[in-house]
């Protein structure tokens, strides 16, 4: 088969020693940005882009590099995110949930295991799906429209719905916030600037990485200085688990699920390892509904969905760049660029012209994915070791690493006064039994939801039947409906079952 | 080898130092106001690779990013924190000029806020659709959007008052459309745009040369007129311009670079004359085309007139399209 021949032009590429050296150093340089807070793939990426450029390096190799940065920061984002609650990079928000309640219980080790072995099986679900299907796929990226999208966001929303379900009042107000933030900058539809009040770095929107950073982070400070002025900072269980085969059994299903729903969401342009996590939570949460779920209080299922979710979309983000093109992504906007710097088109012909390249650099994931597992297993002991560092040294180093990644993004420090600001704000909402998922989830699929509305209603002039078009838009929409009704019906089964028992007993 | 070139470039800029004036640049820098591997880093790339291989640099140029706004963020910065330093250039497109023009680059601040040094080079507008659309001429599309302004949607990669929109107004409008008539779709760049286009989910994308270049190959997308004053050579010889066509519709695209306001006469004629001897260079010239870009030579006083002049220009346009009062 053409695959095969084509795969091994790559792997002729990608072992080269001075490739297959770049492969490593960019999956070890990706965990080590992945697992700093402030520090997300974007950034790495673009840090090392103009370093890659200045080094010399032939465009393939300098392409291996980057995305090994970009998939190893997949990996290295769960590390904080499961040990001190604050998420390494924007894909890694949902795995705080059931991540950090975890480490909590002091199953840290198990908690990262598990997760890491999710992210191996999700990246490498993904590139197969990918070798496999790209061009089909690609022309599936182009066929979801903005209806398509706003199904896709209204989907996601319903999932997420029963998130924080004992106080559906907060949740609603949180997610509320999310979307009045998702509301600042220039609106693309009328060309307004709204809700900016005249400070320029305003224009584009907020920063969403400043708000995960603001929100989580600095509050997550705040929490722990006032534990620390309150003297009752307790030494938190470290224990020596492990992930159990029986472990990796139970969440099979799960991994599967997720790698499809993040492979898919990252192949379409516009959505990113964000909304595939937030999406295979909320919709693995569904699932487990019933079925002895304590999602929140650190259910292996909940880590396991996002971290093979997120993983398997930065694959996916890559299928509509090499084909198309088109980044699928805003880490592979950057890579295109990267591309573009070394004189090479990207576009449909890539994979005819410069093989080497297009295969070289999917051939380059297998042996980076492989990697970063045995990089990332031995080293788990060591990574929760960090617990047992006493918080009076960890917490200035928690904020130093924050405020140095934060500023790295724009080199303005009007960034580091808004994030702290947002860092008080998340903490008062904490104090007040907030939870901050809610509104960061409104904030980014907010976004999304109300461009690809406008776009929907713009292109039909007004008619809002264009919601309801074409095959993908009824399978979304009956899958919302299905999502929003299947619960209590089910319910309402089982009570129905049980008062039938009890009915025969009484006879 | 490249080792020995960089010493050998080294060694000549500090020749040419010798002789130069008054103003020599300590630590030359480009400011791309946008992400790394955006446009402007390419815009920035092309002084900062361009003049290293022209031998007109005597210390490498650094290129700075500050993203937000087209530039905004950056003009801001400069104006309040860096206004007389000659050492950082700024990169600009004519997208920033149009927002400038209306009022979007905050505090008062306008066309006066900055003094324009010289271009890196344009870029054209160009009417693109599906391979397999109907129309093989701009007069046939015109004429079926004539017919229904609404059945036919417009999109680009970016809002309203943005250069992409202005693309397609003044389409329009040298068509007898009212622009407020045709349906517009905002994406968030050109590769979303593309990618709507390749869906059918809008059928006409006023979109740039530059990016095509691979696309036009492949065969999945045609190009029906390109919106510059005359044709244009290479690879895009064969493409009518929209004047030849009978439509007054042309959109240049304008990459260049600016120098705070403050900045002393010395150092603003020195970037100016290296604008000047560059313009003169093979390889300098070269490093344009790679990148996309076709070269402009205009550079100095004359260039600070051009861009004044376009942002007077472009400020009439955003009236007359009811964008500002």
């Amino acid at each position: 088969m053409d695959v095969f021949s084509h795969l091994a032009t790559g792997f002729s590429v990608a072992f080269l020693p001075l490739n297959l050296l770049l492969v490593l150093l960019g999956c070890f340089i990706g965990t080590l940005i992945g697992s700093l807070p402030g520090i997300g793939p974007i950034n790495g990426v673009a840090i090392l882009l103009p370093l890659a450029y200045a080094l010399g390096l032939p465009p393939e190799s300098a392409l291996i590099l980057l995305a090994g940065v970009y998939y190893g920061a997949e990996y290295g984002g769960r590390i904080s995110s499961i040990l001190l609650n604050v998420p390494g990079d924007a894909g890694a928000i949902m795995t705080t949930l059931d991540g950090y309640p975890l480490s909590r219980k002091g199953e840290g080790g198990r908690a990262l295991a598990l997760s890491a072995i999710s992210s191996f099986a999700g990246s490498m679900g993904a590139l197969l799906m990918m070798v496999i299907c790209a061009p089909i796929l690609s022309q599936f990226a182009v066929q979801f429209g903005p209806s398509e999208y706003v199904w896709l966001m209204i989907f996601a929303f319903t999932c997420l719905a029963t998130m924080v379900g004992s106080r559906p009042a907060k949740t609603i107000v949180g997610v509320l916030i999310g979307l009045v933030l998702a509301t600042v900058g220039i609106d693309s539809g009328s060309g307004v600037l709204r809700f900016t009040m005249g400070i320029p770095n305003f224009f584009d929107g907020v920063d969403f990485l400043v708000v995960v950073i603001g929100m989580f982070a600095i509050s997550e400070i705040f929490v722990l200085l006032e534990s620390w002025a309150r003297n009752d900072l307790g030494v938190r269980p470290l224990g020596k688990s492990f992930v159990t085969v029986a472990d990796l059994l139970a969440v099979k299903w799960v991994v599967f699920r997720s790698t499809v729903m993040g492979f898919l969401i990252g192949v379409l342009p516009g959505t990113g390892a964000s909304i595939a996590s937030a999406v295979a939570y909320g919709t693995e949460k569904r699932f487990a509904e019933g079925k002895n779920e304590h999602f929140g209080e650190g259910d292996i299922r909940g880590l396991a969905a996002p971290e093979a979710s997120n993983n398997a979309s930065a694959v996916g983000a890559m299928v509509p760049m090499l084909t198309l093109g088109i980044p699928g992504s805003g880490t592979t906007a950057i890579l295109l660029g990267a591309l573009m710097m070394f004189n090479i088109t990207p576009g449909p012909l890539l994979f005819e012209q410069r093989p080497d390249i297009a295969w070289g650099l999917i051939a380059s994931m297998f042996v980076g994915n492989i990697a970063l597992l045995v990089m990332n297993l031995p080293m788990i002991g060591l990574f929760v070791r960090l617990l047992s560092i006493r918080q009076a040294y960890l917490v200035p180093v928690i904020a130093m690493l924050t405020f140095v990644g934060i500023y790295s993004i724009h080199g303005d420090s009007f960034d580091l006064f808004f994030m702290v600001l947002l860092g008080v704000v998340g903490f008062l909402l904490r104090k007040l039994h907030f939870s901050l998922a809610p509104v960061i989830l409104g904030l980014v699929l907010g976004e999304v939801l109300e461009v690809n509305l406008r776009r929907a209603l713009s292109i039909s002039g007004g008619d809002w039947s264009v919601l309801l078009d074409g095959p993908i838009t009824y399978v979304m929409a009956i899958a919302t409906v299905v999502a929003v009704v299947a619960p209590s019906l089910m319910r309402s089964i089982k009570m129905r079952k049980l008062l039938a028992k009890a009915n025969e007993v009484e006879d | 080898m490249k080792f020995k070139l960089r010493i050998l470039a080294l060694a000549a800029g500090l020749a040419t130092a010798m002789h130069a004036a008054a103003f020599e640049p300590s630590k030359p820098e480009c400011v791309a106001p946008a992400k790394p591997g955006g446009g402007f880093d390419l815009t920035c790339r092309i002084i900062s690779n361009g003049f290293k291989s022209a031998d007109l640099l005597s210390t490498p140029m650094a290129v700075t990013f500050m993203p937000g706004g087209v530039g905004a963020v950056a003009y801001n910065y400069i104006n309040s924190n860096r206004r007389d330093d000659g050492n950082a250039l700024v990169a600009f497109s004519s997208g920033s000029l149009l927002n400038i023009a209306q009022g979007k680059f905050g505090k008062n601040l306008d066309e006066n806020a900055a003094r324009w040094v010289g271009a890196a080079g344009v870029d054209y507008g160009a009417v693109i659709v599906r391979a397999d659309a109907p129309w093989n001429t701009l007069a046939e599309l015109v004429a079926a959007v004539k017919a229904d302004p609404t059945k036919y949607v417009l999109g680009a990669g970016g809002g309203v008052g943005s250069q992409d929109w202005m693309k397609a107004a003044i389409l329009m409008k040298s068509s007898g459309v009212d622009p407020k008539t045709m349906r517009y779709v905002p994406y968030e760049g050109g590769g979303e745009a593309t990618a709507a286009l390749m869906g059918n989910h809008i059928q006409i994308y006023p979109g740039d040369v530059g990016e095509m270049v691979g696309q036009m190959e492949a065969g999945k997308l045609k190009m029906l007129a390109i919106m510059a004053p005359e044709r244009l050579e290479g690879e895009f010889a064969d493409i009518p311009t929209a004047k030849e066509q009978g439509f007054d519709a042309e959109w240049t695209i304008l990459r260049g670079f600016y120098l705070g306001p403050d900045v002393s006469d010395d150092a603003y004629n020195y970037w100016a004359g290296q604008f000047d001897k560059a313009y003169e260079n093979e390889a300098f010239l070269d490093t344009v085309h790679e990148k996309g870009l076709i070269p402009f030579k205009m550079s100095g006083d004359k260039f600070d007139a051009y861009v004044k002049n376009r942002v007077g220009y472009m400020r009439d346009l955003a009236k007359e399209s009811g964008l500002i009062k």
